[in-house]
């Protein structure tokens, strides 16, 4: 076999492993997220199909497959079909940049626990992250619906102010490990011994109230107020392509927790790790997990914010402090070295 | 320095493959009995009443021009802070200045009332 023949069965056997681990988090994190809130709520949640209700996210499944489609006369048929793929395609790409484990030696053969380590993984993210708002756009506007409108602009509208935060706050991490690469990222934080976190508490606190904020996560939900605009973007969306903006919302809820991860709590870092490297998936998993699960908390516990309360957090606090941030940082460093 | 980007665009046809199979089955498989009254917009049982391309708030306008501004702009510090070790103090202090006249125009516009959703 020739170089390349190998590296392409290498890389659809790590995308096809990747999405497939994306796809079942998903089906998980959606039971996940309605027992724990359940549980918050002195409730049961899912508890019928299955042993514990562990068979519910299949049983949702089948329940889109065999839904209608539908579409209002007046949408843009193209734009109405485009824009569940354009919000997905994203949320799945993104964590091909995030190692979840070091190199692993074996029989002479390094394996690579990451789908691509690009030497601009940071802006990368930041790229990739930012497509899936022409998605949200788009079918506000295709759908030719009030109430799709209005979540699409809202939605819109808060996305990119949090992204300028967002953006800002991975500047931090870059200045500490003078790389953009992910995995020179988490080096740094095995150098130097010590979690990123623990040096950037601003930048990690802001990165991930800002991340919540790009994920439309409670208490950011806003552009899908139940009570005032439905289901906001997605109101006319039915059956799977309904399903592919619920599984985007859930994958990236898993990616941006894979960034805070990475850029801020020391990646796949733990002890042991560099002995026998697959288990950096263990840690990389659990770091994940708990992420996840401290949003659901959240969303079980704060009340959703006001639309001018959420603008003027996200431009008068996140911004000129995640600016603040950088100057600091950038300073303290002059000193050290 | 191709082969990563490679692997990325050989993930995003797989990433293609995955999501398609379920729309597609769902295609297949799924009643399509359409009608006037259900494909009519949603606006909880009431009929809905003239353009949805209505006129909306210009504060979104003025937002997503702040956006473009301060976006444009912090990008400019991402390959600063990779370069950071390499700098000498004069060029590590411009970036600082930079920050320093970022924040003065954020100052700007939120003093100018810019940043109030009204």
């Amino acid at each position: 076999m020739n170089e390349v023949t190998v590296i392409i069965i290498d890389a659809a056997i790590k995308a096809a492993v990747m999405a497939l681990v994306l796809l079942t988090g998903f089906a998980y994190m959606t039971y996940a997220e309605r027992k724990v809130i359940a549980g918050i709520q002195v409730r049961r949640g899912p508890n019928r199909i299955g042993p514990l209700g562990l068979l519910q996210p299949a049983a949702d499944g089948v329940k889109l497959f065999l839904k209608e489609d539908m579409m209002p006369t007046g949408a843009d048929k193209l734009m109405f079909n485009l824009a569940p793929i354009i919000t997905s395609i994203p949320a799945l790409v993104i964590m091909a940049v995030i190692p979840v484990a070091p190199d692993w030696i074996v029989n002479g053969y390094t394996v690579r626990f990451v789908v691509a380590d690009l030497n601009v993984g940071v802006l990368y993210l930041l790229a990739i992250g930012s497509i899936a708002v022409y998605g949200i756009v788009l079918a506000g506007w295709a759908s030719d619906s009030k109430y799709s409108m209005m979540g699409g602009l809202r939605s819109t509208a808060q996305v990119i102010s949090y992204e300028l935060a967002f953006g800002l706050s991975m500047v931090g991490p870059m200045l500490l490990a003078q790389s953009m690469s992910l995995r020179d990222i988490v080096h740094a934080q095995e150098a130097r011994g010590i979690w990123f976190m623990f040096l950037q508490p601003i930048g990690f606190l802001l990165f991930f109230i800002t991340g919540l904020a790009e994920l439309n996560r409670a208490p950011f939900d806003m552009p899908e107020a139940e009570q005032e605009l439905t289901a906001g973007y997605f109101t006319e969306y039915s059956s799977m392509r309904f399903g592919m903006f619920f599984m985007a919302e859930y994958i990236k809820m898993i990616a941006v927790s894979g960034m805070v991860v990475t850029l801020y709590m020391g990646g796949y870092l733990g002890p042991f790790v560099n002995q026998f490297p697959p288990l950096g998936i263990a840690y990389f998993s659990a770091k994940v997990f708990f992420l996840l699960f401290t949003m659901i908390w959240i969303r079980g516990t704060l009340p959703r914010l006001r639309y001018d309360q959420l603008m003027s957090f996200g431009w008068k606090f996140a911004l000129p402090v995640a600016m603040l941030n950088v100057l600091a940082t950038a300073i303290v460093l002059v000193y050290v070295m | 320095m191709l082969n990563p980007w490679l692997y990325i665009g050989i993930f995003l046809i797989v990433v293609f493959i995955l999501p398609g199979v379920p729309v597609l089955i769902s295609a297949l498989i799924a009643p399509r009995k359409p009608n006037p009254i259900k494909n009519a917009t949603y606006e909880c049982g009431v009929e809905t009443v003239g353009d949805t391309w209505v006129q909306f708030k210009v504060q979104y306008y003025v937002f997503a021009l702040l956006f473009v501004i301060f976006d444009v702009e912090s990008i400019f510090l991402f390959p600063w802070a990779v370069a950071y070790n390499q700098m000498n103090l004069f060029m590590a202090l411009e970036g600082v200045l930079f920050i320093l006249i970022l924040t003065g125009g954020l100052a700007y516009i939120w003093k100018k009332g810019g940043l109030e959703w009204v």
